[in-house]
């Protein structure tokens, strides 16, 4: 069976890939990319801005309630092994306690499905939660405290004492993870590897070439807001006030821990401090919950900045090596990016860097292969372009290599061998405009002012500049759904189960659903971030704004519809189709000619209704196996490296965008930098220290694991082309990820340009320079 | 025990263990003030204590009886905002809204300090009477509040909006 499935997949790619455009969404554009001067690009400020400016909007663990309990974590010290004894009396006897749970006590739960192991799926790992003495990771919750102030669970969970017998089969260090073997990452249910001729083969005879290793380190997403829970239960019914960015998928997932009806689940997530994929369902959501059950009271836990590190899993390690033999004009004749990637047995994310290759240059052969072995650690997951992020520093640092073997531009080198369509799958680019962002960027940064290495010193200063590609793909998952309601007074109410994390959602699609409905911006309310909403609405991949428009869309379509049957014959619009009709100063107008109107009042008025309301769901994104879609900056740095102290200053940045249409000139320019700067930390000094004696995490705080602070930030420069991308919602292609893409090496290029020396293993931290 | 939170007066009795942040959070419900890390390695947390800045998470609350304590919510709200707040709306001096408030809070007192004449890493001269609020002074000054949203560039503009104009135009008119 699996066979045929196979072979009936291979044929259904098969047909999507040679379908008529107009059979696939986004084969006809949607309407408002004719949009130019309305709101879909407008600089405008946040809708929320005031209340977060103010400290008015309510976080996950600021909804006081009566009667509630706060809840501390006990972890794990060792990797592996088992529980022999918890002694729990001090703790219980302790002031304020209300409950002790171990696993000798806890309720039986079933465990997570890990996500992507199904549609809606949100778990970490699915390691048995609190179910027996079994330890797998240093820093798994052995013992959770409930006391009245957070104060005396803190305290109490002191109290603890555990006894453990180490196994004998846990492994710590990334050499013995691989003399065990590795297996080949699947990713979206295909295997990460990919083999287009000889490419070694072809490596071999070119007659220029680079073969080189290059390594990056454990990486925790950190958001600023803790992660944290508010939860009680009514019966049984579970209510979440959580911080996440998966409503849905985490109500399933609940829903399945506790045997309950999905239905009895509710999520909401109106504001979440920042996430970047760590904001999803791990294990003390499951255990607050678990423990509320029990002591029948309700329960705030918010982790502990250790905490965080102990179980709310980031980007795992990297061990890359990338060949590419070229021609003497540059052209590539073999692309090879293979390497070794740490995950767990429990979970499901095998980093996926080869992704940038797959799409990023035209070679004549290609050798791509992530391999996995299995580690006893907190269960790694997406952290802010999982992939691309740490991927696309060994792509491009490999292609800076290169170009200095060869003596020729970088850019040169990377437009040389730009493809005309997908290298790997052959299917048409629905947009691609890389060397309109390196032209601009090109001239704005003043490029052609760079020197060899080691050319540029200012005092105990060296001066450099590097260049690098970012990508991302486009995204857009299946379930997406939205409720579209219009009134008579003509306010329009669009819900839909997404996020907002700080990326802009609300005041984007607030704009883009004004500008559909021809409605002022005052007149939309946006509703998300509550199970109540339909949809199944990751924010994740960058895919929300897409997603959320092609539902919209669908709703809006369905809208027409109806308030076409309600105008009738009477109307100035009839005889008109939906397709022949759009939103304009408050009611409909045929698109050929905006003299035939009629206002919603006035449609609904004559109906005599007060409003209408729809709910459709996005068509499925088949789009995806009909284009190759991809979003690419170029990105250029100028570094400063103090030739006493190995310091690295960043004196200048510039990322000159290629992502189709922008909707918020204003949301979508942090957007870039946030990802620039997360991308400077990445290049920098981000690392989670891991100790392969003991599995343990080493730097679990903000006081050692660092990220860029205000002085570490120069002014970043961004730019970009605006082009839509005719086959998407809106034109857009996402903006949440590509920032951080590439960013790894265009500064290492920059280092290299100003010192000569090639740095490989991430961060480039100043001891690596001296 | 007496606290002055925000111009009101507060009577309250609490477990001495309690942090500043923690009292202000869960007992006083003033969520402002945020809980980034409760080591004072963030600054989400940033509050003014007699118009200092200081980390609340830091702090136990039983030494601050009888201060003049201002949360976020002191300075302003929506529909009447403090310049600082509309400035970080108009800049995007935010993403997430998480670590903001105590970015606020700190830029009001890292102003006071730089007319104090406190000095900072970057000051080239530490005896100085007065420091001005260019770049480099602002962004080491601002380095323990920590935004990982990566909201930077709009935080020091929307400071120095608020505030290096102002200072600007005073010096003019002491020029002239």
């Amino acid at each position: 069976m699996p066979i045929l499935q196979d072979a009936l997949q291979a044929v259904m790619k098969k047909a999507i890939a040679l379908a008529p455009d107009s059979f696939i969404p986004g084969g006809k554009p949607d309407p408002l990319i004719r949009h130019k001067h309305g709101l879909i690009g407008a600089s405008v400020n946040r809708i929320d801005g005031p209340l977060k400016v103010s400290g008015q909007a309510t976080f996950a663990a600021e909804f006081p309630m009566q009667n509630m309990v706060y809840a501390a974590l006990k972890y794990s010290t060792i990797a592996r092994g088992r529980i022999v004894d918890i002694d729990t009396s001090a703790a219980e006897s302790a002031l304020g306690v209300v409950l002790v749970m171990t696993y000798r006590n806890a309720p039986r739960l079933k465990p997570m499905p890990p996500f992507m192991s199904q549609p809606k799926a949100a778990g970490g790992d699915d390691v048995p939660i609190m179910q027996d003495d079994q330890i797998h990771w240093n820093g798994q919750p052995v013992a959770l405290v409930l006391a009245g102030t957070q104060e005396e669970a803190d305290h109490a969970q002191s109290l603890i004492r555990v006894t453990y017998e180490a196994g004998a089969d846990g492994v710590t260090s990334l050499a013995k993870a691989k003399a065990n073997g590795s297996e080949p990452g699947l990713f979206q249910g295909e295997p990460l590897k990919l083999e287009i001729k000889d490419a070694e083969a072809m490596l071999a005879a070119a007659p220029h070439k680079v073969d080189v290793r290059y390594t990056t380190p454990r990486h925790n997403h950190n958001p600023i807001e803790l992660h944290a829970a508010t939860l009680y239960w009514e019966g049984d019914r579970l209510r979440i006030h959580d911080t996440v960015q998966a409503v849905a998928h985490e109500a399933w997932t609940l829903a399945h821990v506790f045997d309950i009806p999905e239905e009895h689940v509710r999520v909401t997530s109106p504001y979440v401090g920042g996430g970047f994929g760590s904001k999803t369902l791990w294990q003390h959501q499951v255990l607050a919950a678990a423990a509320s059950r029990l002591a029948g009271r309700p329960v705030r836990v918010m982790l502990s900045r250790e905490g965080v590190f102990r179980i709310v899993g980031g980007r795992t390690i990297t061990e890359q090596r990338v060949a590419i033999g070229a021609q003497e004009d540059g052209s590539f004749d073999a692309l090879i990016h293979t390497g070794t990637v740490a995950m767990t047995p429990h979970n499901n994310m095998p980093e996926p860097f080869i992704l940038p290759a797959r799409s990023a240059y035209a070679s004549k052969s290609f050798l791509l292969d992530v391999e996995t072995v299995k580690m006893n650690m907190t269960a790694n997951t997406f952290m802010r372009a999982p992939g691309e992020a740490v991927g696309t520093f060994g792509l491009e640092c490999a292609i800076d290599e290169l170009a200095h073997a060869m003596g020729m531009d970088p850019i040169e080198l990377r437009l040389k061998n730009e493809p005309e369509k997908d290298p790997t799958t052959g299917l048409p680019f629905s947009q691609r405009g890389v060397d309109q962002a390196w032209k601009d960027g090109r001239e704005r940064f003043g490029w052609d002012k760079r020197k060899a290495p080691g050319a540029l010193r200012d005092g105990d200063w060296l001066v450099g500049m590097g260049c690098a590609t970012g990508t991302y793909p486009y995204y857009r998952m299946p379930g997406g759904a939205a409720r579209l309601t219009l009134s008579r007074e003509g306010r329009a109410t669009v819900g839909i189960a997404a996020h907002e994390m700080g990326m802009g959602t609300s005041t984007a699609q607030t704009q883009i659903a004004a500008e559909r409905l021809g409605l002022p911006m005052e007149a939309i309310t946006f509703n998300y971030a509550d199970t109540d909403l339909p949809g199944i609405v990751l924010a994740g991949g960058s895919q929300q704004t897409a997603a959320i428009g092609a539902a919209v869309i669908a709703a809006h379509h369905k809208l027409v519809e109806e308030l076409l049957k309600l105008a009738g014959n009477d109307s100035p619009l009839a005889g008109l189709k939906p397709d022949e009709v759009g939103g304009l100063d408050g009611g409909l107008c045929a698109l050929e000619d905006e003299s035939r109107c009629e206002s919603y009042a006035s449609i609904l008025s004559r109906a005599q209704q007060d409003k209408v309301t729809v709910e459709a769901e996005a068509p499925m994104p088949l789009e995806l196996q009909h284009w190759s879609m991809h979003s690419h900056s170029a990105l250029f740095c100028e570094v400063r490296v103090n030739t006493v102290t190995g310091e690295v200053r960043v004196s200048r940045f510039l990322g000159s965008f290629d992502c189709g249409r922008i909707i918020n000139a204003k949301t979508a320019a942090s957007q870039f930098r946030g990802g620039i700067i997360m991308g400077l930390g990445l290049a920098l000094m981000e690392e989670s220290q891991f100790d392969e004696r003991t599995g343990r995490i080493m730097n679990p705080s903000l006081a050692e694991y660092h990220v860029p602070v205000h002085l570490d930030v120069p002014e970043i420069d961004v730019m970009w082309t605006d082009e839509p991308d005719p086959h998407t919602p809106m034109g857009a292609r996402g903006v949440g990820e590509i920032g951080i893409t590439g960013v790894g090496a265009a500064v290492a290029n920059a280092i290299f340009n100003a010192t000569g020396k090639r740095v490989r293993d991430l961060p480039i931290t100043l001891d690596r320079l001296l | 025990m007496q606290f002055f939170v925000n111009g009101g007066e507060v009577d309250i009795d609490f477990d001495p263990r309690t942090s500043l942040l923690d009292l202000l959070r869960e007992r006083l419900h003033l969520f402002g003030p945020k809980k980034g890390c409760n080591q004072g390695a963030c600054g989400a947390c940033t509050v003014l204590v007699d118009g200092v800045r200081i980390n609340s998470c830091l702090a136990l609350a039983v030494q601050y009886q009888g201060r003049e304590i201002v949360t976020v919510e002191g300075l302003g709200v929506p529909g009447a905002l403090h310049p600082l707040q509309a400035a970080f709306v108009e800049h995007d001096g935010f993403q997430c809204g998480y670590c903001t408030p105590g970015q606020i809070c700190s830029a009001i007192g890292m102003v006071s300090e730089l007319k104090q004449g406190v000095p900072s890493h970057v000051s080239a001269d530490v005896a100085a009477e007065s420091f001005p609020l260019d770049h480099d002074e602002l962004r080491e000054r601002m380095s323990g509040n920590l935004c990982r949203c990566g909201a930077y560039n709009g935080i020091v503009d929307a400071i120095q909006e608020t505030f290096g104009e102002a200072k600007a135009e005073s010096e003019k008119s002491e020029a002239a």
